[in-house]
């Protein structure tokens, strides 16, 4: 990867480039398929139900790819008083991001897309700009349910930002750099879990804030807003915001698995299992959890959640700081 | 200098929490209702107009369709007002069996509501394993009646139907099993954080308020008012039952889900009691004239319904049918004090509020 990238840049260039980051496509399509199949599936367990269990067989294996099928051979209707080419500029916007940000997540020692020096910098900026794809959706779909939608998506997004922004402080604190890379290897003797657990505390909670996820999933909030900012969508415009959860949800799991979880860095005494497998077991213990969270809690109020963002996160997350500085100064 | 914008924002008939064909007209600024108008009658059928062509044993299929969640409670309320017209003599056996339907029925009604509660505040799993209870109180009055929900049950006189083999049985063995569902349900719900913050001090209303408005049921039990027609004004054969009525003196969404909670363990109680003196034999059905004809006259009854109270009138001229019908349905009365409570509130509040009023759409509109 590395002499590809300073190398004289060639049509044979371009192509590896194009085969790598469609491999990444798939891979990530193939996560969110079965994701979305997991999600019902172990909310059907939580329930008491079967979840999907028509199409591919007993285990409904085939359901998701059903579901996709369906909507893009969908009607794709477009409000006649929407701001049109808002309107469809709207999914992409929310999308692509969710995508940019795979490319620093270090999945093993070496499969990773773009090694950058400021790695955990770029995902924290490039998966902001989701936020306005998520409010220029609701805002052209010009139906009142998606504006208050949109509105309380953005309030939500840019305040769980910041806890979750400061909460990793205490990581680079220990690993001294914002490299995804160098911080996983500063985990191989232990997992920064240990060394600032409060900072993984809040930054858990942000991170299912920042996915619009249950408890926190105001923005979309079926029983009072029907269906928020996406509430104008069908077909494959509404796929992609849906999309876009599925990969934020893969994104942030891996970037929690690298940050606080030691990446691909095994256990102990069994570091004959390929970090490859150690990153998935880490990775699927944080999706289930998030699962977990989904069958378990209600819903907060608009103002609770503000009020929890920055009165109770936001001092955790800075008292992390000086905790994350003082144990680093003492222990290390 | 921000400038701000009342929006009118049309919530229902079709929105996820109004239950059923139920439409606010809000006017809000940013999320804060500044003014509600209900706007109800999408499921009106003239229950009581229709009445007046129809001979007595015909109305009672109407009534199943009032509040459909728990259509026993309203089966019985036009058979009382008939057999208090004929001053009947009903039978041990029948009265037993009526009080049991009413109590599943009450205990079915109460999960429902518990159950689209929590989904009307966010919490999906409460909502299936209160539906999964349901169903086996379903199942059991499904097996006495031959309906899960439209009942058609109670006749004047009596009921219809004895209970088949085994079903006192089936009955016996479902409370002890619902009182350790419940006890989950408390474990999941009752304590959460989240759920605390979301209903305590919403919705509070006062004890006078509440009673200008003539709300019932759980709603007025919640401000503190010690007041259930089955203690108050015992009617069929409730003196015999030993519970007590759960008072709470908040006034709040908080605690309106405790009353409806506790109200379910004492359901459980008088169906225990009542499994426990259940007449061996004897018959299900009074001796009642074929054609029912009360004297002329007039009646008022009520009693108590999960939702509140339930009264029937009927202005009789001797005739086959009645000459006038009236119900007094507890969720009309009780959703008047909606657009009072919602002011000053916010979106996610106004469905906290509704929810915990308890409304069943077929009731209100009639």
């Amino acid at each position: 990867m590395e002499e590809l990238l300073y190398a004289q840049p060639g049509w044979t260039h371009v192509a590896i480039f194009f085969a790598l980051g469609a491999a990444l496509l798939v891979t990530v399509l193939g996560f969110v398929t079965y994701a979305i199949l997991a999600e019902r599936k172990v909310l059907g367990f939580m329930q008491m139900r079967t979840g999907p269990n028509r199409v591919g067989g007993r285990f409904g294996l085939l359901q998701t790819v059903a579901d996709v099928f369906k909507l893009l051979i969908k009607e794709d209707t477009i409000p006649k008083l929407a701001d049109r080419p808002l309107f469809i500029l709207a999914p992409v916007i929310a999308f692509a991001p969710a995508f940019m940000v795979l490319a620093t997540i270090p999945f093993s020692e070496n499969m990773q897309f773009a090694d950058l020096g400021v790695g955990l910098l770029y995902y924290v900026a490039v998966s902001g700009i989701s936020t306005i794809g998520i409010l220029m959706g609701g805002w052209a779909s010009n139906n009142k349910y998606s504006l208050l939608g949109g509105m309380r998506a953005a309030a939500q997004m840019i305040s769980y930002e910041i806890p979750l922004v400061i909460s990793v402080i205490g990581v680079i604190l220990f690993a001294g750099s914002l490299n995804l890379n160098d911080i996983v290897r500063g985990q191989e003797n232990i997992a920064y879990i240990f060394l600032t657990p409060i900072g993984f505390f809040v930054f858990l909670i942000s991170s299912i804030a920042e996915l619009n996820r249950t408890p926190f999933d105001l923005p979309e909030a079926e029983s009072e807003l029907v269906a928020g900012y996406h509430v104008e969508y069908s077909g494959f415009r509404w796929a992609f915001f849906m999309l876009t959860e599925y990969v934020y949800l893969f994104a942030m799991a891996s970037l929690t698995t690298v940050l606080f979880l030691g990446g691909w860095n095994p256990i102990p005494f069994l570091d004959f299992i390929p970090g490859m497998l150690w990153f998935g077991v880490k990775f699927s213990i944080v999706v289930f959890f998030m699962i977990w969270i989904r069958g378990t809690l209600p819903r907060l109020r608009a103002d609770q959640l503000m009020s929890f963002a920055w009165k109770v996160l936001l001092p955790l997350a800075l008292l992390n700081i000086f905790v994350s500085a003082a144990v680093k100064e003492l222990f290390l | 200098m921000i400038r701000t914008e009342e929006m009118l924002l049309n919530v229902g008939p079709q929105h996820p929490s109004t239950h059923g064909v139920f439409r606010i007209v809000l006017k809000i600024d940013g999320e804060t209702i500044i003014e509600a108008t209900p706007v109800i009658g999408y499921l009106h059928r003239g229950t009581e107009k229709l009445a007046e062509n129809l001979q007595y044993t015909q109305i009672i299929p109407y009534t199943d369709r009032m509040d459909y969640l728990a259509a026993m409670t309203n089966n019985y309320v036009i058979c009382h007002a008939v057999e208090t017209m004929m001053s009947l003599e009903i039978p041990e056996r029948a009265e037993y069996l009526r009080v049991i339907v009413m109590e599943l029925g009450r205990i079915a009604s109460h999960l429902v509501w518990f159950g689209t509660y929590l989904l009307d505040i966010g919490a999906m799993s409460p909502f299936l394993y209160a539906f999964r209870e349901r169903e086996a109180i379903i199942n059991m009055l499904n097996e006495i009646c031959g309906a899960r929900l439209t009942f058609n049950y109670m006749r004047v006189g009596g009921v219809k139907w004895d209970a088949p083999e085994g079903w006192i049985e089936k009955v016996r063995d479902f409370v002890p099993y619902m009182r350790e569902e419940l006890a989950g349900y408390h474990d999941l719900v009752t304590g959460n954080e989240i759920f605390l913050n979301r209903v305590k001090g919403i919705g509070y209303y006062t004890k006078e308020e509440a009673l200008n408005f003539s709300l019932s049921g759980a709603n007025l039990r919640c401000t503190g008012t010690n007041w259930d027609l089955r203690k108050d004004e015992p009617y069929s054969i409730y003196d015999r039952f030993d519970f007590h009525v759960p008072v709470f003196h908040t006034g709040d969404a908080w605690a309106r889900y405790q009353c409806r909670m506790q109200e379910i363990e004492e359901s459980l109680k008088i169906v225990e009691q009542a499994v426990e003196q259940f007449p061996e034999e004897g018959p299900v059905m009074a001796k009642v004239p074929r054609i029912i004809k009360p004297p002329k006259g007039e009646a008022f009854v009520r009693i108590e319904s999960p939702r509140g109270e339930i009264g029937c009138y009927i202005a009789s001229e001797g005739k086959k049918e009645p000459y006038r019908l009236k119900f007094r349905r507890p969720s009309f009365y009780n959703l008047q004090i909606l657009p009072k409570l919602l002011v000053g509130e916010n979106i996610s509040n106004l469905i906290t509020i509704l929810g915990g009023i308890d409304i069943v759409l077929g009731e209100v509109d009639g």
